[in-house]
């Protein structure tokens, strides 16, 4: 069996926006082609932690970032670092499905548009190959030139979804990425992310403890802005080494 | 019934019909408006009126039209439109997708922006008139819509604000996350979800700008030709009208009601035309 190569750590992260701290010290490796799933209560900063990964959280007015995150090694907070090339090889699934204001088909292809890539042939196979992949193809195939905005929400999710891997990402994230659906697209949705991580790294965030223990392959599990214990997700929900976490999976916080 | 219940009920239906008669104030305005320069000019209107310039002793109640003034109304307006959207469209871009959305210099441009919305356009005109005489530009078409330009900016420019500040943060973080740069968010993604509003933003301008009589009174001049080059003096329907009915002449006067008709006709046709082109941009708007 191949042994996981951690491609994502974080290294003593600090995020402070004004005099609040918003998370302290953290350091995490995410091991790749496994889901990791970022657990903790509301307010715990789960969600800036990810929005750090692929510097989301530099468009947040008054935060100050210290610490590394390095990707394959390479400080993305570094001097110089580039962020849209960084952001590429980072997947996002948002809570809401945010497709973008125009067709099916555009939004797939434009991330590769973006990118340079312009024979409408490849765009063509590429946009059929990733709407495949995500498991929409067959229920938009013959509208593939209709608003994004006239799919249900659960197809949108998809839609993101493939619109994402075809910027031909390394890490896919995803905040509360099934929060809104449905059961039967939460569904779609997670059997996709269990295929996915043969493939990827994949991050998410979560509040429902249930799918954190569905998914995971590995759980980091935060109070208050700091990381309390991070493992193999069986040790972490079996055998919880700290007291706080104990108290969060038996439901006693939350 | 409970007294509480039928005072919340009262309130409920006084509520409602203060609603009711606020729009039914608007309503009856523009019936008012409207009815009156189709009565009192209707019987003016003519062919000849909207095909032909003035003609020797127009203004004393002999023949000719107001061609001078509906070409140069249209030419100023289109041309003072294009230059506001050239100015205010980068602004909004800039408030919305590229300056930090809490930081100073949003709220100075913004601030900034309702101050110039509440400059009297004769404030305008002469601050325009006295720009022409300093670097030495004639009464023109030219210094008509750039002055007029200017006057329609902080419409437009916060009208668009208003409307790309609607589009969900998530929208941008979506483009973001894919890689775009934030020229690629603002014009591939944000501008094209607020595109109807957009649209909107651009009609408001040209119905205040085809409107103005202050603005254009210095900058303009006014001329019984249709304007022959963007650097010959204009004649515009808001002075065009002004003139007529300041004449002691009745026919006149009644060619000014006529005059208003035409005005209101141009703003109405494409007011229509504008909503029929925004619904059709709005096919993808989320």
């Amino acid at each position: 069996m191949h042994t996981p190569r951690t491609t994502l750590s974080v290294r003593g992260l600090h995020v402070n926006y004004g005099d609040h701290a918003v998370l302290k010290d953290v350091n995490v490796d995410f091991p790749d082609r496994r889901l990791t799933a970022i657990i903790g209560p509301s307010g715990c900063g789960k969600t800036t932690l990810l929005r750090t990964l692929n510097r989301l959280i530099d468009n947040t007015e008054g935060t100050r970032i210290t610490g590394e995150v390095l990707l394959d090694g390479q400080d993305i907070y570094a001097r110089g670092a580039d962020v849209t090339g960084l952001r590429r090889k980072m997947g996002l699934l948002s809570q809401r499905p945010t497709p973008l204001p125009m067709s099916i088909f555009d939004n797939v292809a434009f991330g590769m548009r973006i990118h340079g890539e312009r024979p409408k042939q490849q765009i063509a196979e590429r946009v059929e190959y990733f709407l495949r992949h995500a498991s929409l193809w067959e229920e938009v195939k013959e509208r593939l030139h209709q608003p994004a905005g006239g799919l249900s929400i659960g197809q949108q999710q998809r839609l993101c979804l493939a619109r994402g891997l075809a910027v031909g990402p390394e890490v896919i994230l995803g905040d509360e990425p099934t929060s809104a659906l449905d059961p039967i697209s939460t569904r779609h949705i997670e059997d996709k992310f269990t295929e996915l991580k043969e493939r990827y790294a994949i991050i998410i965030v979560t509040h429902v403890l249930r799918q954190a223990r569905r998914l995971a392959d590995h759980v980091v599990f935060m109070y208050l802005g700091e990381v309390v214990e991070q493992g193999p997700a069986e040790q972490l929900f079996n055998d919880p080494q700290h007291e706080l976490t104990r108290a969060y999976i038996s439901g006693s916080i939350s | 019934m409970e007294k509480s219940t039928r005072n919340r009920l009262l309130q409920e239906q006084a509520a409602l019909w203060m609603m009711r008669s606020a729009a039914f104030v608007v309503f009856a305005s523009l019936v008012a408006i409207i009815l009156t320069i189709v009565v009192k000019g209707w019987s003016s209107l003519s062919w000849e009126m909207l095909t032909s310039t003035p003609q020797g002793g127009y203004y004393l109640g002999k023949g000719g039209g107001i061609l001078n003034a509906i070409a140069g109304s249209v030419y100023l307006a289109l041309g003072s439109t294009v230059l506001a959207t050239g100015i205010g469209l980068p602004i909004a871009l800039y408030l919305n997708v590229y300056a930090s959305p809490s930081g100073r210099s949003v709220g100075m441009i913004r601030t900034a922006l309702d101050v110039l919305f509440g400059v009297p356009s004769i404030v305008y005109g002469s601050f325009g008139f006295v720009l022409m005489l300093w670097v030495g530009i004639k009464v023109s078409l030219f210094a008509g819509i750039i002055v007029v330009g200017l006057l329609v900016v902080p419409i437009v420019a916060r009208t668009m604000d208003e409307v790309l500040r609607s589009v969900r943060p998530e929208m941008k973080d979506a483009a973001f996350a894919m890689g775009a740069t934030r020229w690629e968010t603002a014009w591939k993604v944000v501008a094209r979800q607020g595109l109807p509003g957009l649209g909107t933003a651009l009609l408001m301008g040209f119905g205040r700008a085809i409107g103005d009589a202050a603005s254009v009174m210095f900058t303009t001049g006014f001329t019984d030709h249709v304007p022959g080059s963007i650097m010959d003096p204009a004649a515009t329907l808001p002075l065009a009208i002004f003139f007529q009915l300041s004449s002691p002449v009745p026919e006149v006067r009644e060619r000014a009601y006529a005059a208003a008709l035409v005005l209101t006709m141009i703003i109405l046709i494409l007011s229509i035309f504008g909503r029929l082109l925004v619904k059709r941009s709005s096919k993808h708007t989320i």
